[in-house]
């Protein structure tokens, strides 16, 4: 394929696009479509619990209707006689396991795990689960069950009077200056409140999995963002080594955070296989993903910003709070955002967390960044508003140089090309600072802005790469693609350095058998991933053309060359001179059945713990400002929105971001990853929202009819401009954090675009229609 | 979802019989049956299958009006060009209704019987609490989240909106539900829910609605259904409104007015006050607004629910001036 008949094919190179505009789609940088597209779109991609196993049962979980209290009895006697019925499992009968170190790598404490509940601390907490043969017997037996409770008060929310103003989390707390006297005292000054409900992931695929023992050995088919983690949650609790248990998930339709730990349901359905010795199948229902782990906390943050009358920040004092569970610890970092954007030589930030009866609340799409975000940026637009500055300008005039909070340089920072690619494509000089100053008919339209931004997050990563007898090449991770896009970009990865078209690799991911690697999460995995494929596949064309040179077989032996060139899937001479072969005829000739490296980018001296650790814990993940620099990825966001003056329904209208990654591996589906976090900003912004039942702590809206997430009707078309460059501080390839950086700013540049629009500041998520008519 | 015995109807005579039985339940679209049987809301022990019935599914429309078999499903409806020129709102009402899976499975006749989305409702095991669903055990959503429950034509022992769409265009336009022989005006098809919220409809057991007709008028061929909702798509209505305006002559001066609200009410809601008011007045914005205000005359909030009293006059409003300005 030639240049041009590859960007013909794939089509518009967007502007500013980071990429080298001539780079094959094939190659890193390249723009080729996602190589498992076919297999998804045809249904051939097999998802976990489509597993079909002989003697399959079917568990389905009793979950509990109180939010707080105890259970005083469990009557199963009519479950137990149901038809069908293998097992029920109550916290009497379930076996006891043990308790496993946490994803940070603390370890366990010395006591038994249980995932049957007793003592209740939130609404939908499992209590029992009902095995039978079939699944609608399952559910039938399920309704049987009777539990009986002692209730006691439930602390329902932050709003909740009982629920006090929690426990201050001191590692939070972030100083400089004087902020509460340099805002005392400064010229102009705003003080707001900003909360964001609890949001959910809503994967199109629901979590479930099948666990089956043979033995002492574990195989679990389960969506997974992270096979080793899991893996070794799974063999802590039940006592068995690590290599016993083996994860399974080459697909997972969609995680954003809530498919990295092996949850409770998931030791409910491997407890009943091991006691019946046969393949149980939970696939947890969608009313149950919003109990069976957690979605983003609840937050409140204030945010008093002063600033002099040319509104240069003198100062920020935030203050933030989020909910956890009762006896769980989820801290959403909501002063992530807030420390770094603007520089200030003053500043305060503190956070508490409240206990309220909840499932433990988890990581959705950037936790922290996203809602710190939804405060600083709105607050800085109400500063705009009161000093009277376009609200673009005052984002310049307290644009950081450098890390405000680590005093370090950042490692690159493309946030001023952002703002200027970004307002130049929306229009953004055109726009009049009034509010109410622009309509077309009863519909009023506002522009606002906001900026977002994630750390790089960095870790080590291992790889196998073979070159096989038929020149094709194999690469092989326990690394998964959840739809961003890995099985892609590893094969451009691997065709590009070793030589062969893209189409001739096989990627491999998605079985904890294959080499290890950590959790796919943090927008990390593309930096690490491609980082050890890159080093496996660079050893294994070293291999290759050590044979070609030395083997006395080999068609180049006569050559003497230092070296030799692999391209296209064939080997020659750098100078042209002697023969060309392919690699099937080189591995033929040699006698060689495949060639094979593993890579991993540990530092040489790691012992096997530490790559252990590496692997199943976030314990020895790199600081974002280690060493000399301060690595993240930024964009900025403008948006319209109209809203309905008389029924204040809100639309976004037209969207441009311009976004800072890094360098793109693959500009196509890092386009498709922004966008889908920005669509999922406009969800966060005007729909989603756990509704809680106060009397009764409970979510009611638990589906997808009621828990609203956009649809393809409120998504206008969406402009993502890359102004990202290299950054060989952040990996090895150059690139920064892609997924969930889109997501980070588009709440707050919703909600500006709404105050544009109407005058009214909203400053509690969803921007729902009452809170405008 | 219990286990439950499958039983195909070959003539209406037989689903009739069949459906008289205890715990039979008719199965049309099954989106609104199986739904509620997963939630543990319905636990019919007989389905009765009546899509393999034949010359159920027809639509006709002459001069006098529209025929529609109940068992057309409703993107056949909303697509079929007679019912587009003729009865726009009706067209309208459903193509803004559920998604486009729900309406190429749903049927006309399964979609007047659709039931409420208060959440209490549909989850027994949570809320034992319910009238709807077990008459005397009280309502668990007073006091609770109200967001989307009704301001009008409430009762102390249920505040349920009904949330569909097509019945309310269906109502501004006295479309009448066919039963076999007998007739009912879909105006008296929907009940109040007073103190028996469980009794929905006035359909007896063993009957099986089998055609839906809607009188031609001038007010249904220009007509209009405004759905107002937070998300632009598969949502129930905030607040909606069925609109029709015959005028005079002069172009002006309404001669015939017809309104109905959706998504407010415990039943498809006519509202005749803003009717009567406007009859035989200029279409003028102001008057309209005003007018429109006689819409929620009555109303009562739980709470959350206020906002739809603001807004279901100026939907009311905005759907008049709207077919009233059109050519
Ligand atoms: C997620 C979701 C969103 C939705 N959104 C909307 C919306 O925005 N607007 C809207 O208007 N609707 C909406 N609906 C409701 C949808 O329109 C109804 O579910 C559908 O119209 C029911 O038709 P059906 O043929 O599937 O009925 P079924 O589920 O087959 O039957 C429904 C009920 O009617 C009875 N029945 C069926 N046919 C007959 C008959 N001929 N005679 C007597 N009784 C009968 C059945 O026994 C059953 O009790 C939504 C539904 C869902 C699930
Ligand atoms: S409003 Fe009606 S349907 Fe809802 S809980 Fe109360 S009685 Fe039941």
């Amino acid at each position: 394929m030639t240049v041009h008949e590859t960007r013909t094919r794939h089509g518009d190179s967007k502007r500013g696009d980071a990429s080298d505009g001539a780079v094959l789609a094939e190659s890193v940088g390249g723009r080729l479509s996602r190589v498992d597209g076919p297999a998804k779109i045809t249904g051939a991609a097999k998802y976990a619990v489509e597993q079909q196993l002989d003697g399959l049962s079917h568990a389905v979980l009793v979950e509990s209707t109180i939010a707080a209290g105890r259970v005083r009895s469990i009557d199963t006697a009519a479950a137990e006689s149901a038809p069908g019925v293998l097992l029920v499992l109550t916290p009497d009968n379930v076996l006891r396991l043990n308790t496993a170190t946490d994803w940070l790598g603390t370890p366990p404490p010395d006591a038994p795990y249980c995932p049957l509940a007793r003592d209740i601390t939130f609404s939908g907490q499992h209590v029992a689960a009902v095995v039978a043969e079939r699944f609608e017997q399952a559910v039938a037996a399920a309704a049987l069950v009777k539990v009986s409770y002692d209730e006691t008060p439930a602390i329902v929310d932050l709003d909740d009077p009982k629920a006090g103003d929690g426990i201050p989390i001191d590692t939070m707390t972030k100083e400089w200056g004087d902020a509460q006297a340099a805002f005392a005292s400064a010229p102009v000054r705003i003080c707001a409140a900003y909360n964001t409900p609890r949001e959910y992931q809503t994967p199109m695929e629901p979590h479930g999995l099948i666990a089956q023992w043979q033995g002492d050995r574990l195989t679990v088919w389960e969506p997974s963002q992270w096979l080793d983690g899991m893996a070794r949650t799974y063999a802590e609790w039940f006592g068995v080594p690590f290599e016993n248990v083996r994860l399974v998930s080459p697909y997972i339709g969609g995680g954003f955070g809530s498919k990295a730990f092996a949850y409770g349901y998931s030791a409910v359905a491997a407890i009943a296989a091991k006691m019946l010795g046969r393949p149980v199948k939970l696939a947890v229902t969608r009313p149950q993903t919003f109990t069976a782990y957690g979605g983003r906390a609840a937050t409140r943050q204030t945010v008093a910003l002063g600033a002099d009358a040319e509104g240069r920040i003198q100062s920020i004092v935030h203050r933030g709070v989020n909910e956890t569970s009762v006896d769980g610890m989820w801290v959403e970092p909501l002063g992530s955002v807030t420390s770094i954007m603007y520089a200030t030589p003053n500043f305060s930030s503190r956070q508490n967390v409240v206990r309220v009866n909840t499932v433990v609340p988890g990581a959705l799409r950037a936790p922290g960044e996203n809602p710190s975000a939804f405060g600083i940026e709105s607050a800085i637009d109400e500063l705009a508003y009161e000093a009277g500055i376009d609200p673009l300008e005052i984002r310049l005039r307290n644009y950081a140089e450098q890390d405000p909070e680590a005093k370090k340089p950042w490692s690159t920072r493309q946030l001023r090309e952002a703002f200027a690619a970004g307002a130049e494509a929306f229009g953004w000089s055109k726009r009049n600072p009034q509010p109410r100053s622009m309509r077309d008919g009863n519909q009023l339209i506002g522009w606002g802005v906001a900026a977002g931004t994630y750390p790089v997050r960095r870790a080590y990563g291992e790889a196998m790469v073979r070159i096989l007898a038929d020149g094709s090449v194999e690469v092989e991770s326990s690394s998964i693609d959840m739809g961003q896009g890995t099985y892609t970009i590893l094969a451009q990865t691997a065709a590009e350095v070793v030589g062969v078209p893209a189409e001739n690799v096989v990627v491999k991911l998605g079985d904890s058998r294959y080499p290890r690697a950590g959790v796919t999460g943090g927008s990390r995995l593309a930096g690490v991933m491609t980082g050890a494929v890159h080093k496996a596949a660079s050893a294994a064309l070293d291999q290759l053309v050590g044979l070609a040179i030395s083997d006395p077989n080999s068609p180049f032996h006569a050559l003497q060359a230092n070296t030799l060139v692999v391209a296209n899937g064939h080997i020659r001479s750098p100078r042209g001179d002697g023969p060309e072969v392919s690699i099937a005829e080189l591995l033929g000739s040699v006698g060689r059945e495949q060639i094979e490296a593993m890579g991993d980018t540990m530092p040489a001296n790691s012992t096997a713990d530490d790559r252990y650790k590496n692997y199943t814990t976030i314990a020895t993940a790199l600081s974002h400002t280690e060493g000399d620099y301060s690595r993240h990825s930024w964009c900025a966001h403008f948006i319209e929105v109209r809203v309905d003056e008389d029924f204040g329904t809100v639309r976004v209208s037209r969207v441009v971001s311009a976004l800072d990654s890094g360098r793109l591996y693959n500009p196509k589906l890092a386009e498709s990853q922004w966008k889908g976090g920005i669509i999922m900003g406009i969800g966060q912004a005007l729909l989603e929202e756990g509704i809680v039942d106060r009397r009764h702590g409970r979510i009611v809206n638990n589906n997808l009819a009621d828990y609203l997430i956009a649809t393809n009707a409120d998504i206008p078309d969406i402009e993502v401009i890359s102004v990202g460059i290299p950054d060989l501080h952040s990996s090895v390839l150059g690139g920064k954090g892609v997924g969930e950086l889109g997501i980070v700013g588009v709440a707050p540049a919703i909600a500006n675009a709404v105050f544009h629009a109407t005058g009214k500041r909203v400053r509690d998520l969803p921007i729902t229609l009452e809170k405008l008519i | 979802m219990r286990d439950f015995s499958y039983l195909r109807a070959n003539s209406i005579d037989a689903a009739r019989q069949a459906a008289a039985l205890p715990g039979a339940m008719l199965l049309a679209g099954g989106t609104t049956l199986i739904d509620l049987a997963k939630c543990g809301v319905t636990e019919p022990e007989t389905v009765v299958d009546i899509t393999h019935l034949r010359g159920l599914d027809t639509i006709a429309v002459d001069d006098r009006g529209a025929m529609i078999g109940a068992l057309a499903r409703m993107s056949s409806v909303a697509d079929h060009a007679d019912i587009k020129s003729r009865f726009p709102a009706v067209s309208e009402a459903l193509w803004q209704a559920a998604s486009a899976q729900l309406r190429n499975m749903a049927t006309f006749g399964g979609n007047l019987m659709q039931r409420t989305r208060c959440p209490y409702f549909r989850d027994p095991a949570n809320f034992p609490a319910c009238n709807k669903r077990s008459p005397g055990s009280g309502c668990s959503a007073i006091g609770g989240v109200t967001r989307g429950h009704a301001v009008l034509g409430t009762s102390e022992a249920c505040i349920a909106t009904y949330p569909g769409d097509l019945a309310t265009a269906l109502v501004a336009f006295d479309a009448i539900v066919h039963l076999g022989d007998r007739q009912v005006a879909v105006d008296d098809f929907f009940l109040l829910p007073g103190a028996t919220p469980d009794r929905e409809h006035a359909i007896g057991p063993g009957e099986v609605i089998t055609a839906i007709s809607i009188p031609a008028s001038a007010a249904a061929r220009r007509s209009t259904y405004l759905k107002v909702r937070d998300r632009q798509s598969y949502e129930f209505a905030a607040a909606s409104a069925a609109v029709g305006i015959e005028f005079e002559a002069d172009g002006r001066t309404i001669r015939d007015l017809r309104v109905a609200l959706g998504g407010v009410a415990t039943r498809p809601w006519r509202a005749r006050a803003v009717e009567d008011a406007l009859k035989g007045k200029v279409l003028e914005p102001d008057a309209v607004r005003r007018a429109s205000l006689l819409a929620i005359e009555g109303a009562a909030d739980h709470g959350a629910n206020h906002y739809k009293i603001e807004l279901a006059p100026r939907v009311v409003a905005r759907a008049i001036l709207k077919v009233g300005e059109t050519a």
